[in-house]
């Protein structure tokens, strides 16, 4: 089980990464988006990998822990606020100069189509 | 157990909604409600500042949970100086966005201001690392709001810029953060100081991943290079008055970086040697000169002085990286003067934008009201370079005094000096162009649109200048402040005794719950 999550972890950072390095604003977004998916398996993780244990202390010698859950759950709310903020005002930015690189060339947006 | 601590997120935090739900369509009851909130605020905090500066630590426990399993909220002398200071500077970033009517021109910024508010003074107060990156997101958001405020292209793409950018630093604190508590078991910090200090020579790899990835997601906050490419667009297109507000965002980052790597990380401890301790000097040395070499490179007002705030946290920097105690303490009197005066400098930009049009350092027609603005850039920019006599000169000669015995005195002597007259020279050939050549062009005067700035716009600039020349002129009570509180971090046992020892809710079971919890 470690070798899949851990392997899925890296594939996602490593897409994740090559999309954010394009130059575009939607491919970066949905890299983004993939690093942030990477990040709450991570996250996961950190609590050691248990399966069909409750999450809470009874009496049972084996228990997952509980906190992790509550920091995935926090960062998944958070990361999905935020890509929809970046969205909109990608979303404006685009609709606005009617061009959608990340980086500011001069004259781009005039010039170039 | 006093509820005060807990005052500074809670009123903005209440004081927001309040806004956009009674007094969404009347600008007047806004303005009335944030400064009257930013009035408490500076109350509060003041009151905060008086109740720490004897030493103690205040703790306030969310829901009476005790330290390791609750949130704490920690207040001591330094995260309440940083409140306060933020609070004073809010105050007229607001006064300014009220004269100049920055705050008309879009919707919602009172209320993003105070949210914006919110998420700094929980940054600062908080005893949680995971806490302190939900405030980060706090004030991320509002930032992102209050930096597209009142629109327009240009900005819209740098501020898809700075929310990427931003999103990116906030996925990587979540991977620091797992790594800590994959590591440790902890995410409070004082029981995280304690846990570091357990682990073993044999098993640093993890501790050591997870403490440069957290230098990294500060070093991004404080825009130190080769993380700053953030900075110099969205702090230019940024609204003037959100700018100067911007200028405490990047303390935030400077903050974080002196409170974890005192408190968790120290320089002397043995699973962290050789990383922040011997790397982290010679990076703020080439933000400082980065930041000074853009100072004279810009090609417009704007972009300069957001070059001269990259400078100002480099020289911050130099002061934290050396970790001694007279330079922590060198180095948090700096940082009071640069959150003034690059606050200022980004007001005075503004007045400049609205009194001659654009900022492209050239030639031009005078501007408006040119006397007093012109005035105005010469006492900031005098404090910013570090001339004598206003308090950048004194907080240099500060920080050159701590790194006196440092073994690589020369070098920060030499990239200070050198990096300062650069940006001496850069500044002189801006306010030149600006003010004295205004007329040289023999171009005509023209009169429309060009109105010179409101009474309250030059009220807002004249506080923040008289700041710092209180600054300067109180410079040894100010000095003697940071030095106690620099003294305060680098004795740790007060911290660590009032977080973890307080009892909470259901405190007898803590003991037996500790056992099973790693």
């Amino acid at each position: 089980m470690e070798i899949l999550v851990a392997s899925a972890i890296g594939i996602l950072t490593a897409g994740g990464l090559y999309l954010v390095m394009r130059q575009r604003t939607f491919p970066v977004i949905l890299g983004v988006s993939l690093l942030t998916y990477a990040v709450n398996v991570f996250l996961f993780a950190s609590g050691r990998l248990t399966i069909g244990a409750p999450p809470v202390l009874t009496d049972a010698t084996t228990y997952t822990d509980p906190l992790p859950q509550a920091l995935v759950l926090t960062a998944i709310v958070i990361s999905f606020g935020m890509t929809a903020v970046v969205v909109m005002i990608a979303l404006g930015a685009y609709l606005g100069t009617d061009d959608d690189h990340v980086d500011d060339a001069p004259g781009r947006g005039e010039d170039e189509v | 157990m006093t509820h005060w601590l807990i005052m500074p997120i809670v009123l903005p935090a209440l004081l927001a909604p309040f806004i956009i739900l009674a007094a969404r369509y009347h600008m007047g009851i806004q303005r009335v409600f944030s400064v009257a909130g930013v009035l408490a605020l500076i109350a509060i905090a003041m009151g905060l500042a008086i109740e720490t500066s004897d030493g103690t630590v205040m703790l306030y426990q969310l829901s009476d949970w005790a330290a390791p399993f609750g949130i704490v909220l920690v207040g001591d002398r330094l995260s309440t100086m940083m409140v306060l200071l933020m609070a004073v500077l809010a105050l007229f970033v607001l006064l300014y966005a009220i004269g100049s009517k920055w705050d008309e021109r879009g919707r919602h910024f009172h209320v993003l201001f105070q949210f914006q508010l919110m998420g700094i003074a929980g940054a600062f107060l908080t005893g949680d690392l995971f806490n302190l990156f939900v405030f980060f997101e706090v004030l991320l958001i509002a930032s992102y709001g209050l930096m597209i405020h009142s629109g327009g292209n240009t900005r819209l793409r740098a501020g898809v810029q700075y929310v990427l950018f931003n999103l990116l630093g906030s996925t990587l604190f979540l991977f620091a953060l797992g790594a800590l508590y994959a590591e440790t078991g902890t995410l409070n910090m004082a029981d995280l100081a304690q846990r570091v200090q357990m682990i073993g020579p044999d098993g640093t790899v993890g501790i050591r991943v997870a403490a440069v990835l957290l230098i990294l997601v500060f070093a991004i906050k404080a825009a130190i290079v080769p993380l700053h490419f953030w900075l110099p667009s969205s702090y230019a297109e940024a609204p003037g008055p959100v700018a100067a507000l911007f200028a405490i965002m990047t303390k935030v980052g400077a903050y974080a970086i002196i409170r974890v790597y005192t408190l968790i990380f120290p320089v002397d401890l043995d699973v962290t040697a050789g990383l922040h301790g011997t790397w982290l000097l010679p990076i703020a040395l080439l933000s400082l000169a980065v930041g000074a070499i853009g100072v004279l490179a810009a090609k417009k007002l704007d972009r300069l002085v957001a070059f001269a705030v990259i400078s100002s946290m480099g020289m911050v920097m130099v002061a934290v990286a050396l970790f001694t105690q007279e330079s922590i303490a060198s180095a948090l009197y700096y940082m009071v003067h640069s959150t003034l005066a690059s606050a200022a400098l980004f007001l005075i930009v503004d007045l400049v934008r609205q009194s001659r049009g654009h900022l492209e350092l050239i030639t031009d027609a005078p501007v408006a009201g040119a006397a007093l603005v012109s005035g105005m850039f010469m006492v900031a920019a005098i404090a910013m370079t570090g001339l004598p006599p206003l308090s950048g000169f004194v907080g240099k000669l500060m920080v050159l005094n701590a790194s006196f015995d440092a073994d690589a005195a020369v070098w920060i002597w030499a990239v200070v000096l050198v990096s300062s007259l650069i940006s001496i020279v850069g500044f002189a050939r801006a306010g030149s162009v600006l003010f004295w050549k205004a007329l040289s062009d023999g171009a005509p005067v023209p009169e429309l649109g060009r109105t010179p700035p409101t009474g309250l716009s030059f009220v807002a600039v004249g506080g923040l200048l008289a700041l710092l020349l209180a600054h300067t002129v109180f410079a040894g009570r100010m000095y003697e402040y940071t030095t106690v509180t620099s003294a305060q971090l680098f004795n740790q046992d007060t911290y660590m005794r009032t977080v973890l020892d307080t009892p909470g809710k259901l405190s007898d079971a803590k003991s037996d719950a500790k056992e099973g919890d790693h």
